[in-house]
């Protein structure tokens, strides 16, 4: 499934969305970025609640698909023309991470 | 192809909110050089986590990478305060960062344990009050050389 396809499928909420089309094959949830550096997998849908600039460089890093920002948390400001700049799919959710994780299993 | 390919950056310790950038720099390198994605991942994680080290605990610091025939070296070299204790820092979930750090996602404890599992070699130089120089290497063994760059 691509994150454009996610989004619309679940409604998610497109902060920046640069590479729509890319392939999700599966995710990882969590906020600690160490544990999300040394075991998200390339292609991943990445659900976090941490919304600082630096989930950029992490998604850019481990090669997510797509960030999703779960709970209903905004990216801090100038996250969402960071990630678009570097080409990082940011997406967000009222669900929590729990909720999407199983969603997104789902669909997967 | 003889001489090693060798990229140098300064690790700026104020900005934290542009932490990681000479690693997805050097990710970006190894790409366009034609590497694995495995090793691309294993020489970015272990960097970007040397980075972040160097922000918290050392206001910054320099990173060296250099591309030889088999391997990648990673040196990052600090004037921090050093590390008084190494076994200690190598325990997963032990760490000194401050809070205002773990509030943004790091401080996990998993940084130089991290930077360990995704290496091949590691070797830390610390003396308390002058700094620290951690080297890291990556052998690879897939096929992909510099040669490819040329």
């Amino acid at each position: 499934m691509t994150v454009f396809g996610l989004k619309e499928a679940l409604h998610l909420t497109a902060f920046a969305l640069p590479q729509g089309e890319r392939e999700i094959r599966g995710g990882y949830t969590g906020d600690l970025l160490s544990w999300v550096m040394g075991r998200a997998q390339e292609n991943d849908a990445w659900l976090t609640i941490m919304s600082n600039p630096n989930i950029v460089a992490v998604a850019t890093l481990t090669d997510v698909s797509c960030v999703i920002l779960c709970e209903g948390v905004a990216p801090d400001a100038g996250v969402a023309s960071l990630a678009d700049e570097k080409g990082i799919n940011l997406l967000g959710s009222e669900d929590s991470a729990f909720a999407l994780s199983a969603q997104i299993n789902r669909l997967l | 192809m003889a001489e090693a390919l060798r990229f140098h950056y300064d690790v700026d310790g104020d900005n934290f909110t542009s932490a990681g950038a000479a690693s997805v720099e050097v990710k970006r390198k190894l790409r366009q050089l034609g590497f694995d994605a495995e090793t691309i991942r294993r020489v970015s994680i272990a960097m970007y986590e040397g980075e972040i080290n160097m922000v918290v605990h050392a206001r910054g610091g320099s990173a060296d990478v250099y591309v030889d025939k088999n391997s990648i070296t990673i040196i990052l070299a600090d004037s921090g305060p050093g590390i008084p204790d190494i076994d200690l820092a190598m325990q997963e979930g032990y760490s000194t960062a401050p809070d205002n750090i773990r509030a943004l996602g790091f401080g996990a404890g998993m940084g130089l344990p991290n930077m360990k599992r995704y290496t091949d070699e590691m070797k830390i130089d610390t003396v308390l009050g002058k700094g620290t120089t951690v080297t890291m290497k990556v052998y690879f063994t897939t096929g992909k050389s510099t040669s490819s760059a040329e």
